[in-house]
């Protein structure tokens, strides 16, 4: 089964007036069919830009992105402007974090909806309108003819971000990219809103790219997982071999840095020290080298993107493997 | 809703009362000179003067002279004792005139506004972009009887393309009416062309970087829609609410000096004679007026915003 | 950089007028001649055309229908209209700041009143306004307490136009301390007991300078448009005093034949305020890009 969407070598610069940003450095990765992706890391280590770069959102004067990114036989790091149009939406849909301020507040929520449907598809305002409301419905919102005459600001934030996950399967799309979809939410909603997207993914067999920075959230949804720092991959595996058999010295602190009800709480929770390094001038060697516990000799050499244990397990490390085994 | 709009009108009253009050401290009670004196004009003799008090009971308490004032204006009696000509006769029929000003330059001044904030703020920061900023900026500086002389001597008097002022009735002949507008929309347009282009083009750009904005981009539709529906959409609410407050002061008095430089017989050229005879109570009409329509249109403009803007009109706080 | 020179050389010019003039601003030389290219020419013309504007060391910029020296009436004229926009401003920053200030930090009925006095008074258009008041001091001057000031005075004008701008600044300021007001630093000089009059003037000041310093400038522009609209229609400046509103009204009068003495005193209002909205707008973007400010009405 090949995959409905290949990323190789992604990379993404930012010219800024303090210099060049180099928000993503090297980012591949593969989404299969019906499969739940999970990019997880810290603040800044490239997973938005990575998400919002396939689909042309960071596409500016001051931006250089090279690479590729194979969707529908189609390199959608090359597609023009007008080509891509025609793949957002219909194709690649994407959920922003923010589901207050991700809606225009003036324009009534059905109408928001019928608006993409009408960008892509050819019908009349009221057939489209009624699609927004079938839509609605599936996503589980209550009275769905009255509401989708309402405003955004008449929602509550939970109710809002359903919206927006309909609005963004309405035109059936082969892949869904979540950006954070349930930071914002209290925890209690994000638990519904991850079941929505897990029972989307099931039923539709949409494949779903998702980006979060929350284990507890990955665990819940991913087939597999990237784990992501300073713009590059340091580790990409199955969701089990991820959290049973890590290979990477910082993907061990994320895991150690949970608090887990099974065992003996410990008087502090564990945290990786230091701060990630500026994108501006990363570092040559290793980038997590200045923070982890088992640098040594080799890791002034970049280390490079390689199979470890399991298969299709991959991780940035030089450590050797009985090291790694040792460690966990 | 309803409830909104009934506080906005209670408001409105009171600030319309505040504002007569004040209308009447300005022309009897501050300065220092005999009120009867003044309003009966440069020109009085004393047989003029004591008529004058006995007409607005000069000679009795202030309350009762604010309240036959206030009686004088409202009945329509107030008489320009200088000229003898009542003075609500004269602004009624000077609005037609004010008002063919005021509009035409408003619509004028809006599109071009528009377009020309559009245009900076779908390209900052190129030549058209800071070529419009130095024009914009160059129109909030000019005088604006200035510009309108100057106008008049280069374009009906050097090249003589456009008639040297004064009015012709609509009803009269449409075209030439038009034809001795044009000037007076232009010189009354330019100052606000200048600053609304501005303030769209600033409002854009925010609103560009909303992530609404952003939702729209990622939703497929097409750039030009994403502008005009999402961006410009947007970014017109607090246009419109300043354009009704810049209407009703244009309307208000501020067409003055394009009246009296281009000859056109409308209410503010009404003023503008009366300041040169130190004519008092066309002032104090024209003024009381300016007032109550600016306040109008203030009233009329808060309930409006609650119209556009929905997070307003249902009860929750807009975000600033 | 080419605008602050400008600027400074609009409002230093005026003040050098004496001892660079050869003439006073207000003597006539109706029947005086002039070389002009080595002829000797009328500077008024038998049929009133006076002498228009070239390179010459008197009159160069003309002279007019009263054989005035343009350029020197404009320098002194400058000097007057200058004087006023800069007092008024002063007048208007005074007041704007004390009501701002104290609605702001008292809020409660305090701010209430403060405020609708401001609706009030902002209520009227600007110039109707300034007209209102021009001519109905313009008779028998004004007489506060014991002071007293006569009607042509200069006074006049200048405390006009300052009490009038005064809710287009004091509003932005009130807003600024409202927001100020809730920062920790006020809570902190509160708590160590510092008076509501010291934390106005030691703590809530020094942040809002910078609004009050853009207000000025642009106030100072629109004070110099308020007044040369009001002596043009004859509600500001009364005669004999001159300012650059007075000359393009007397310009007016013969400007077909003599366009010169209408455009000329126009294009230096236009370069002083132009040079003054963009000094203060550049300040303003240095200082806080995202306010906005609107000129006067």
């Amino acid at each position: 089964m090949s995959p409905i969407l290949r990323v190789a070598d992604l990379r993404v610069s930012f010219a800024t007036d303090e210099g060049v940003v180099h928000a993503v450095d090297g980012v591949s990765f593969d989404v299969n069919p019906g499969e739940v992706v999970a990019i997880v890391g810290e603040s800044g280590c490239g997973k938005s830009v990575t998400a919002q770069t396939l689909i042309g959102l960071t596409r500016s004067p001051n931006a250089t992105i090279s690479g590729t990114a194979t969707f529908g036989g189609r390199d959608l790091i090359d597609l023009s402007d007008d080509e891509l149009r025609t793949v957002r939406g219909a194709h690649i849909a994407m959920v922003f974090q923010d589901p207050m301020t991700s809606l225009n507040p003036v324009y009534r929520v059905g109408d928001q909806i019928a608006e993409m449907i009408r960008a892509h598809r050819e019908v009349s305002k009221r057939e489209a309108l009624t699609r927004a409301v079938e839509l609605l419905h599936s996503v589980g919102i209550p009275n769905p003819e009255r509401r989708a005459r309402d405003y955004p600001h008449e929602f509550s934030g939970g109710m809002r971000q359903r919206v927006m996950i309909a609005m963004a399967l309405a035109l059936e799309p082969e892949l869904l990219i979540a950006d954070e979809p349930t930071t914002a939410l209290d925890v209690t909603i994000q638990a519904q809103i991850l079941n929505l997207l897990r029972t989307l993914n099931r039923e539709k067999n949409t494949s779903v790219v998702l980006i979060t920075h929350d284990l507890g959230v990955v665990a819940e949804l991913a087939d597999k997982v990237v784990v992501m720092y300073a713009g590059q991959v340091v580790e990409q595996a199955s969701l089990d071999e991820l959290f049973y058999q890590p290979q990477h010295p910082y993907t061990w602190g994320l895991l150690g840095s949970i608090p887990r009800p099974d065992e003996i709480r410990p008087d502090r929770l564990p945290q990786i020290p230091g701060q990630p390094p500026s994108l501006r001038n990363p570092p040559t060697g290793c980038r997590f080298a200045a923070r982890c516990e088992y640098v040594f000799a080799d890791c002034v050499q970049p280390p490079p993107l390689r199979s470890g244990s399991g298969i299709g397990h991959l991780d940035r490390c030089w450590l050797s493997a009985d090291a790694k085994a040792g460690r966990r | 809703m309803a409830r909104f709009a009934v506080r906005r009108l209670a408001g409105m009253i009171a600030v319309l009362f505040a504002i007569s009050v004040i209308v009447f401290l300005i022309f009897n009670v501050i300065p220092n000179s005999d009120p009867a004196a003044r309003i009966a004009g440069k020109n009085a003799n004393p047989a003029l003067i004591a008529r004058v008090r006995a007409d607005l009971g000069l000679d009795q308490s202030l309350p009762v002279q604010y309240l036959t004032m206030m009686k004088q204006i409202f009945t329509g009696q107030l008489t320009s004792y200088a000229s003898d000509q009542n003075v609500l006769q004269h602004i009624i029929s000077g609005l037609p005139v004010t008002l063919s000003l005021c509009v035409g330059a408003a619509l004028l001044w809006m599109v071009l506004a528009i377009w020309f904030g559009y245009l900076s703020a779908v390209h900052p920061g190129s030549f058209t972009d800071r070529s419009l900023t130095v024009l914009s900026l160059v129109g909030i500086s000019l005088p604006v009887f200035w510009l309108a002389a100057i106008l008049l001597y280069y374009f009906s008097f050097k090249v003589q393309v456009f008639p040297t002022g004064s009015y012709v009735p609509f009803t009269e002949d449409p075209l030439q009416w038009l034809y001795h507008l044009i000037l007076p929309w232009i010189t009354l347009a330019v100052l606000y062309v200048g600053f609304y282009s501005r303030v769209l083009r600033s409002n854009m750009l925010d609103v560009m970087n909303e992530d609404y904005v952003r939702t729209a981009r990622a939703k497929g539709i097409s750039e030009r829609q994403v502008r005009l529906r999402h961006v410009l959409r947007n970014s017109m609410i607090p246009i419109v609410t300043l354009f009704g407050l810049d209407f009703g002061a244009v309307v208000g008095g501020g067409t003055i000096l394009t009246e009296t430089v281009f000859n056109l017989n409308g209410v503010g050229l009404y003023a503008g004679q009366a300041i040169g005879k130190l004519d008092l109570p066309p002032l104090m009409a024209v003024t009381m007026f300016g007032a109550f329509f600016i306040v109008l249109f203030n009233t009329i403009v808060d309930i409006l915003y609650a119209f556009l803007d929905p997070r307003i009109r249902l009860g929750e706080e807009a975000p600033a | 950089m080419l605008f602050v020179f400008i600027v400074v050389f609009c409002l230093a010019a005026p003040l050098w007028a004496d001892h660079v003039a050869h003439t006073g601003p207000n003597q006539n030389h109706i029947t005086d001649k002039v070389l002009v290219g080595g002829q000797l020419t009328d500077v008024v013309a038998p049929d009133g055309t006076p002498l228009g504007p070239g390179l010459r060391g008197r009159y160069l910029l003309g002279a007019d229908q009263n054989g005035r020296d343009v350029m020197v009436r404009l320098m002194y004229g400058g000097r007057t209209s200058i004087y006023i926009g800069v007092l008024a401003a002063v007048i208007t920053t005074l007041l704007a700041v004390t009501v701002g200030v104290l609605a702001g930090y008292y809020r409660g009925w305090i701010d209430s009143v403060l405020s609708r006095i401001l609706d009030v008074v902002w209520a009227f258009p600007v110039l109707l306004l300034g007209i209102a008041l021009g001519t109905t001091l313009a008779l028998g001057g004004l007489r506060i307490g014991g002071i007293q000031i006569a009607g042509d005075s200069l006074w006049i004008p200048i405390l006009i136009i300052g009490v009038v701008y005064v809710p287009y600044m004091a509003r932005p300021i009130r807003g600024e301390v409202l927001a100020l007001r809730e920062k920790e630093f006020v809570e902190a000089a509160v708590a160590a007991g510092k008076g509501p009059l010291r934390i106005m003037i030691a703590e809530l000041l020094p942040n809002i300078i910078s609004t009050i310093i853009v207000f000025s400038a642009l106030n100072i522009a629109n004070n110099m448009l308020l007044e040369s609209a009001l002596s043009f229609l004859g509600a500001g400046v009364r005669p004999p005093n001159a300012s650059w509103g007075t000359m393009i009204a007397d310009g007016y009068q013969t400007i077909y034949t003599a366009p010169h003495l209408t455009i000329v005193p126009g294009l230096m209002i236009v370069l002083t305020v132009l040079s003054l909205n963009v000094f203060g707008d550049g300040l303003r973007d240095a200082l806080d890009p995202r306010a906005q400010i609107r000129p006067g009405r």
